[in-house]
């Protein structure tokens, strides 16, 4: 372990307020296992964190404007480029991909290439409840699993340079994403049940040496002056 | 392919679990938590609570039980019981719920459905739609609109009423048969399948389910989960014996 990680706690495990999320529920996972979380509320705070936590239950265009209006967006992308140990939930996959159909012309983060789309419209939306994943061998966090869903929206193919567990509701879906020490949940694992908490004692667990493991790609420019 | 979804419901009132018939002689059924934890590990889906005195004493659902409950259970939490703007939803969802149901409230302010599926997401609006038979040829469905708790009957048409709801953001019809909640006779089908006919979104079957049977038809007539509470509270059902039948029956649940 790194001084600087010892300086920081071995269990500083910070959520990023994105709007108003179930933040209770994603506080009381951790808990459960034995963590502290914390509400973190500076970019330095986002930068420093040991784990990182950006949770998602709103709107594409709300949550991507709160990262923006409160200075967070770079910080997040920054640690998500540098595969540092961070967790995005739902709404937060979608804030790390380049759009959404949900709020057009709103940029997102862009750490994941591709657009998000509405869900097939043959199936029930939003797609609430358990559904199947398909993980491929050798991933690091994710699982082929039963797990729970409550979206509207999602990518439709696994996007370059990360590894894509799938799901299907009408038609394929991404159902999770990882790379280096960085997780991305279409489900909601803090609300998955025992295969959930599995998967976030994986998640911290693994995920420091991932990240160690993990060589960013070069540098890209930084977010437009907007954010 | 999504699972069929089996939902304990409890019944808060002061902060203990209640169960009556039709919504009224209710008898204490234990602690909310301790019972939410016994249910996730029979195998509960998800759990909703309704806090069925809140609106009657003009409140919001009790914020204690909610935390107690949600720091008990990882499954989702749906709450309802007298939430009237989209600040009340958000202390629910601070408080640890995931979704919040809306009845009496949106009847008289359907805006309010909007107003929470706009901050929070289509996902977390729930409308909680107790119906009943309709007197007289008013409702074109044959089913009415209660509110308060069954207390009033609106002469709402619930077809109609679920259409508008939807339109404004529900993202789940929680569907309660006023004339079966509690008698053990099965879910309405005719109820279920007049509100499968009017909206896409997801229904939630709740009124009158006692066996697997009940749960098996009702998704047959449309309903995309099934919600019940006395034959769980009373001990006629564990959850994980309720999903063996259900599967027996071809119903394709979580284990």
């Amino acid at each position: 372990m790194s001084a600087a990680r010892m300086a920081t706690g071995p269990q500083d495990v910070g959520i990023v307020p994105t709007g108003v999320a179930n933040l209770e529920a994603v506080a009381a996972a951790f808990r459960r296992l034995g963590r502290t979380p914390r509400l973190l509320d500076s970019a330095a705070g986002i930068s420093g964190a040991d784990y990182v936590v950006l949770p998602g239950v709103g709107s594409f265009a709300g949550g991507m404007a709160e990262l923006r209006r409160r200075g967070w967006a770079e910080a997040v992308r920054r640690r998500v480029e540098e595969g540092r140990p961070t967790l995005a939930i739902c709404l937060g996959l979608q804030l790390l991909c380049e759009e959404s159909e949900e709020a057009p012309g709103t940029a997102g983060l862009g750490c994941v290439p591709g657009r998000v789309v509405r869900l097939a419209a043959s199936c029930r939306i939003p797609q609430l409840g358990w559904n199947r994943v398909a993980a491929p061998a050798g991933t690091a966090f994710l699982r082929s699993a039963v797990v729970y869903f409550a979206n509207s929206y999602g990518l439709e193919a696994g996007p370059a340079g990360w590894t894509a567990a799938m799901g299907r509701h009408g038609s394929r879906f991404v159902a999770g994403l990882e790379r280096g020490g960085v997780l991305a949940c279409q489900f909601h694992p803090e609300l998955s049940g025992r295969v959930g908490a599995g998967l976030l004692k994986r998640w911290l667990e693994e995920s420091p040496a991932a990240a160690e493991a993990f060589e960013p790609r070069a540098e890209r420019p930084a977010l437009a002056a907007a954010c | 392919m999504l699972n069929v979804r089996v939902i304990p419901c409890l019944d808060v009132r002061d902060g203990r679990v209640v169960k009556g018939v039709r919504f009224d002689n209710l008898a204490d059924q234990g602690d909310p938590a301790r019972l939410a934890r016994r249910y996730e590990r029979e195998g509960a889906d998800e759990l909703v609570i309704l806090d069925v005195s809140a609106t009657a004493e003009g409140r919001v659902a009790r914020f204690e039980t909610v935390g107690r409950v949600r720091d008990e259970i990882s499954i989702p939490l749906t709450v309802g019981g007298g939430v009237r703007t989209a600040e009340d939803a958000g202390a629910l969802l601070e408080a640890g719920a995931d979704r919040v149901a809306v009845n009496t409230a949106a009847v008289e302010r359907p805006q309010l459905l909007s107003e929470i599926a706009s901050r929070f997401g289509a996902q977390c609006a729930v409308l909680a739609l107790d119906g009943g038979a309709a007197a007289g040829e008013a409702c074109p469905s044959g089913f009415e609109v209660l509110t308060h708790s069954g207390g009033r009957r609106t002469g709402l048409d619930a077809a109609d009423w679920s259409r508008r709801a939807v339109e404004l953001g529900a993202g789940e019809i929680l569907l309660t048969s006023f004339d079966r909640d509690g008698t053990r006779s099965g879910y309405d089908l005719a109820l279920i399948g007049a509100i499968r006919e009017a909206v896409p979104v997801p229904i939630v079957a709740s009124g009158g389910g006692a066996h697997a049977g009940h749960m098996c038809a009702a998704v047959e007539a449309g309903a995309d989960a099934v919600l019940a509470a006395s034959i769980f509270h009373q001990g006629d059902w564990s959850i994980g014996r309720l999903k063996d039948r259900l599967q027996q029956l071809g119903v394709a649940v979580r284990r």
